[in-house]
């Protein structure tokens, strides 16, 4: 196996204590006192997140004549300066090659941010369609820190000495954080009040533990994929893949048609021929969390497999994301999920799974 | 005193019988527990066999006998707080064994040993 990457808060995770695991060719915290505390912490204060293994490149050029415009799913051109979005770079099937957010940071200046599981093929995919303008990955001396919470916006604005009272959701701001130049969005994993810190790796240590001095408490990635899952967010590898569209994983709110897109046309056409399977949401009567691969059964056949599961402390049971065969399943019937540790019964349920 | 296997629970024999208990290693390795299903009473159990499982939020496991046995009684308490486990693995029991032949934990690890062997994973 080779050498794991590491962040630039690589040594602080280690003072922290951090508990480590190999995620996608990186050294991440999995988390620090425990995932039970982590989430406890960033629904009901604040929590920090270290997820500068993400992936950052910039474009600049002309949006309409680049090409650029026809590697999202996102109408670029429509994006006002100064919002992101969400959508995804599809294949020519409309499959996922990735899930990202794209920042417009001028009507010639964008930022796109990717998984660290992607970052090569999104590269690639996106240069694919550029032909003229500057295409470059950032992903190297970017470090990201996501600061999610109720107590969020406090904490940050003693960070930077600033009022965040017009940053909406999903917009972004450059700033200046602790003398260094960063970018700080509106946006987050966990359904919280939160925002994500892009900045240089040089900045990230201290930056980190300003925010751990003013009351934010670390956490994991164990922690962050709870909090995810609570919300019914995808994670790319498992509800997200080449094989798997936005229609099928029910993201079809994050595809803007008015567009012309790679993959677009595979996208029409399963929209007219229907979707061979289905994204379901459920939750166990017990404490008891499905898992990733788990078997979906209704009437005794095989009609699916769970891609997330977890324990929820906000629901207070098990819940899991899964797909099913459309042919096969009968929303009105009752599914079980099974295991070599034997079946349980599971409610099907509308996302988000935790709701306020 | 207690003695471990190698799957990470630990006995505590007296006389005939024993109880049966999780590792502060592997309770560390599991994280938050949330969930444990006990063996039923009365269940003859061979050493090394699985008799239980137990989930966190990150993970499930087996938990396995270290000997062999009849289950006689289990940690009811666990339950609804399995998280008793995380707050001291050491003075929390799972399961009570009736002994099929106290010699056999002669063939578990004494705490030195455990610590060694834990030390090499």
């Amino acid at each position: 196996m080779s050498e794991l990457k590491r962040t630039s808060l690589y040594e602080k995770h280690k003072e922290l204590g951090a508990k480590n695991i190999g995620f996608c060719g990186w050294d991440m915290p999995v988390q620090y006192e425990g995932i039970l505390k982590e989430h406890k912490a960033c629904r009901e204060e604040a929590a920090i997140f270290d997820t500068s293994h993400m992936g950052e490149f910039f474009f600049e050029g002309n949006i309409l004549f680049s090409g650029i415009n026809e590697a999202v799913t996102v109408d670029l051109l429509t994006l006002p300066v100064g919002r992101c979005k969400y959508g995804f770079i599809l294949n020519d099937k409309g499959g996922v090659i990735d899930d990202m957010i794209v920042y417009k940071a001028d009507i010639d200046r964008l930022m796109f941010v990717v998984n660290a599981s992607r970052i090569q093929e999104d590269f690639d995919a996106i240069k694919a369609q550029v032909h003229n303008g500057a295409f470059t990955n950032a992903s190297d001396s970017t470090s990201k820190i996501d600061i999610q919470g109720p107590k969020s916006k406090e904490i940050l604005e003693h960070l930077l000495h600033v009022r965040l009272d017009g940053l909406n959701y999903f917009s972004f701001t450059e700033a200046d954080i602790m003398d260094t130049y960063g970018l700080i969005s509106r946006t987050g994993y966990t359904g919280e009040l939160g925002y994500e810190l892009y900045l240089d790796n040089t900045a990230a240590p201290k930056v980190w533990d300003k925010l751990i001095k003013l009351g934010a408490t670390p956490a994991g990635l164990g922690a962050r994929d709870v909090l995810r899952l609570e919300m019914g967010y995808s994670l790319y590898g498992q509800e997200l893949d080449e094989n798997t569209t936005p229609l099928e994983a029910g993201l079809e709110y994050f595809v803007q048609y008015t567009s012309h897109f790679r993959g677009k046309e595979a996208l029409e056409q399963q929209k007219q021929n229907g979707i061979p399977k289905k994204l379901i949401a459920f939750k166990t009567n017990s404490k008891r969390a499905p898992r990733h691969g788990f078997e979906i059964m209704q009437e005794g056949l095989n009609i699916g497999v769970v891609t997330s599961g977890t324990y929820s402390p906000s629901v207070a049971s098990g819940i899991g994301l899964g797909y099913v065969e459309t042919s096969k399943f009968n929303a009105d019937k009752p599914i079980q999920i099974s295991s070599e540790r034997g079946s349980m019964p599971v409610e099907l349920t509308t996302l988000p799974f935790y709701k306020k | 005193m207690k003695k471990y296997s190698n799957e990470h629970e630990w006995a505590q024999v007296e006389g005939d019988e024993a109880i049966i208990g999780l590792s502060v290693y592997a309770v560390e390795q599991l994280g938050d527990i949330t969930f444990l299903e006990l063996p039923e009473i009365g269940r003859d159990v061979s050493k090394d066999e699985s008799v239980a499982f137990i989930e966190s939020v990150k993970a499930a496991s087996d938990i396995y006998s270290p000997l062999s046995g009849e289950v006689i009684a289990v940690n009811e308490a666990l339950n609804d707080t399995p998280e008793l486990l995380n707050e001291d693995a050491t003075n929390t029991w799972v399961f009570k064994l009736k002994l099929c032949d106290a010699n056999e934990a002669n063939s578990l690890m004494d705490e030195t040993a455990y610590l060694e062997y834990i030390a090499t994973l």
